[in-house]
């Protein structure tokens, strides 16, 4: 072991939770960055990396799903949703024009919009377990149809079309985090809180995938009969691993509003599905960091076309000129979709495992 | 009575524009075994293109012009996005399509703009009397050409050479491919029937209303008639898009008296409740093969 640090020598090794030394130093080191580039930014840049951050947790629960146990969902709009509106009603106010029940403590409403949104998943999984492959994938994008129905009707719970309601309100131990306090300014915590959650979410999920269910979930994918074959029970894992996912999503719905405070039944569209997919797809299936980076991307993504304008003058900044911002976002997605499963299926990860094994064997890296 | 065939009849014919898109969905998936997810864009191209030449050629001519114009477009697109990735699993190829969708679907916006484009059909909303019914032409020139249409594809399946080699590709690609059948042209061919299939339905959707960026969704609907009728049955995806506009239809007129708790609009979202009741008792659709499981 001495002086090999990037060979394994036992199989507990190899499961590990950081299984080598340098991934151990460079998580370490990743992890105090983060921790300490609030005090360098500004705070917009703040608010969208937390907002990254959110839509992180919500892609590794679609990874869980679609990247480890391969059940394809489009459907994860819907569980975002439910999350974000039970968060919003239990953390409302119970005088206001919307329902609320008025229990601000963050830790009780953000694991309530979990775990309502894992139930529902568990509801809709007889009907997921019983299909394959692309059937799944229309029928959970059929629940975003009928979500996004049930959400424009239901206007005491959730404002209605074009009005909508407050978002969560983030209360820890009696301390309002969206407002500043004595030592940090409030996207300075919304930013921690985010990450400190982001963090909790992403080491349960990777101790999930490297356990028994994972090796389950990953028989389940590969190949479902063969797994019924040696003993794995099919409709507990697919149920599981569709719970689970709706778990996570949950969790990230109730937080993705807290930023901006506000959101309508209109945020929960195809669209956002899409976004979810395009996340764990350009990241990396089947990989935590994966779903981190590609989240973080895709979150970063408008702020980075925006800038373009001053880079490219044929591009116009407002919705009038030939070609505008908003048309390049959007032909940007598609195209990134498009290219990296055609040129680097593995997603960012796999980019990024490309330049570790170029330096690792450097300098005969050919 | 007079209502319930006035809403029927008005099934009938948005349901003959979703049975096209959902051949479309089908022809691809039995050869290629992947949805094409850009068939909204090519839909919405289709009937832009015709909204532009129907001023110069009249709208008789625009029509098939377009939908061979849009079909030439989507076997580009087949040719260069979707050949590379034979052999990839087909939701990474699914996904694909999302992403040829949204490129499409954003330049063909930049051709509409912001005000609602019209086709130049005939029809217009001028209604005619039919068994003493009075329902919009439009949805008659609709279901019959839609009765056409069919006709003509099953007629070409079942007799014509290359009909016959796009069912063998779609039984197996391997064992065709050893009787000396090009899978590979068979996979452009359907792409461009899908395509021209498409701009057909879109014309039809702009019909009476004219074209507008929001269009597209009306082809997501042809997606519950694909699972509804099976992902892998021409029979099933005419009968799941027809079963999808009657019930849409019906909903429409009736569900307002019967059940208002559910909503105004819940028509729009009838098909998806149909298909996931359809799914629960036959999880393969009515008329889809059932996959062999074995090992």
């Amino acid at each position: 072991m001495k002086g090999r640090p990037e060979l394994y020598t036992s199989y507990a090794q190899d499961m590990a939770f950081l299984n080598t030394r340098p991934k151990r130093t460079w998580t370490g080191a990743l992890v105090v960055v983060a921790l300490l580039v609030p005090f360098a930014i500004t705070d917009d840049l703040l608010m969208l990396l937390a907002t990254g951050f959110v839509a992180a947790i919500g892609a590794i629960g679609l990874n869980i799903a679609t990247g480890y146990a391969g059940q394809v969902s489009l459907g994860h709009a819907f569980f975002l949703a439910i999350g974000a509106y039970t968060g919003a009603a239990l953390s409302g106010d119970p005088d206001g024009r919307v329902l609320g029940f008025g229990v601000t403590s963050l830790p009780v409403w953000l694991l309530a919009s979990g775990l309502v949104a894992g139930l529902a998943g568990l509801v809709v999984a007889p009907i997921a377990v019983r299909l394959r492959g692309l059937y799944l994938a229309i029928v959970t994008l059929g629940l975003v149809f009928l979500g996004e129905h049930v959400f424009r009707e239901w206007t005491s719970l959730t404002g209605g079309p074009g009005v909508g309601r407050p978002a969560a309100v983030p209360e820890l131990f009696g301390v309002r985090l969206d407002r500043p306090s004595e030592f940090f300014s409030g996207p300075q915590q919304l930013y921690l809180l985010m990450f400190v959650l982001l963090v909790i979410f992403a080491v349960l999920a990777r101790n999930l995938v490297r356990s028994r269910i994972g090796r389950a979930f990953a028989a389940v994918r590969d190949r479902d009969l063969a797994a019924a074959v040696i003993g794995v029970d099919l409709t507990r894992y697919k149920a599981l691993a569709f719970a689970v996912s709706s778990f996570y999503a949950g969790v990230a719905g109730s937080l993705l509003f807290v930023v901006n405070g506000f959101f309508d039944p209109g945020s929960f569209g195809l669209l956002l599905s899409v976004q979810y997919i395009a996340m764990v797809l350009i990241g990396g299936a089947g990989t935590i960091s994966g779903a981190i980076m590609g989240a973080l991307f895709i979150t970063l993504l408008p702020r980075i076309t925006r800038e373009l304008p001053t880079v490219l003058p044929f591009i116009s900044a407002d919705a009038t000129g030939a070609v505008t911002v908003f048309q390049v976002e959007a032909v940007l997605y598609g195209l990134l979709i498009v290219v990296f499963l055609i040129v680097e299926p593995r997603g960012l990860f796999g980019i990024w495992v490309r330049v570790r094994n170029y330096w690792r064997t450097w300098p005969f890296s050919y | 009575m007079t209502e319930f065939l006035q809403s029927l009849i008005r099934g009938l014919g948005s349901g003959s524009i979703y049975a096209l898109l959902a051949l479309g969905f089908v022809i691809i998936y039995k050869s290629t075994r992947v949805i094409s997810f850009a068939q909204p864009a090519f839909m919405l191209a289709g009937a832009v293109l015709v909204s532009y030449l129907a001023a110069e050629v009249g709208f008789f001519a625009a029509v098939p012009i377009a939908a061979v114009l849009i079909a030439v477009l989507a076997l580009g697109v087949e040719r260069t996005v979707l050949r590379p990735m034979i052999g990839k699993p087909v939701f990474v190829v699914a996904i694909i399509t999302i992403g040829v969708d949204v490129v499409v679907r954003v330049v063909t916006n930049a051709f509409i703009g912001l005000d609602v484009r019209q086709v130049g059909d005939p029809w217009g909303l001028s209604t005619a009397t039919l068994l003493g019914v009075e329902v919009q032409q439009r949805y008659l020139v609709m279901f019959g050409t839609t009765v056409v249409v069919v006709a003509v594809l099953f007629a070409f399946f079942r007799f014509s050479r290359v009909g016959l080699a796009m069912r063998a590709v779609a039984y197996d690609q391997e064992v065709a491919l050893a009787q000396g059948i090009s899978v590979g042209s068979v996979f452009a061919l359907s792409w461009a029937i899908a395509g021209g299939l498409a701009a057909l339905a879109g014309v039809f959707v702009a019909t009476g209303a004219g074209v507008d960026q929001q269009l597209w969704v009306i082809a997501l609907k042809a997606l519950p008639a694909i699972i509804l009728g099976g992902l892998d049955s021409l029979g099933g995806a005419v009968v799941g898009g027809l079963a999808v506009g009657v019930v849409e239809s019906l909903v429409g007129t009736y569900q307002g008296d019967v059940a208002p708790w559910l909503g105004p609009n819940f028509a729009l979202v009838a098909p998806y409740v149909l298909m996931l009741v359809v799914l629960l008792v036959r999880p393969y659709g009515l008329f889809g093969s059932k996959e062999v499981e074995r090992l």
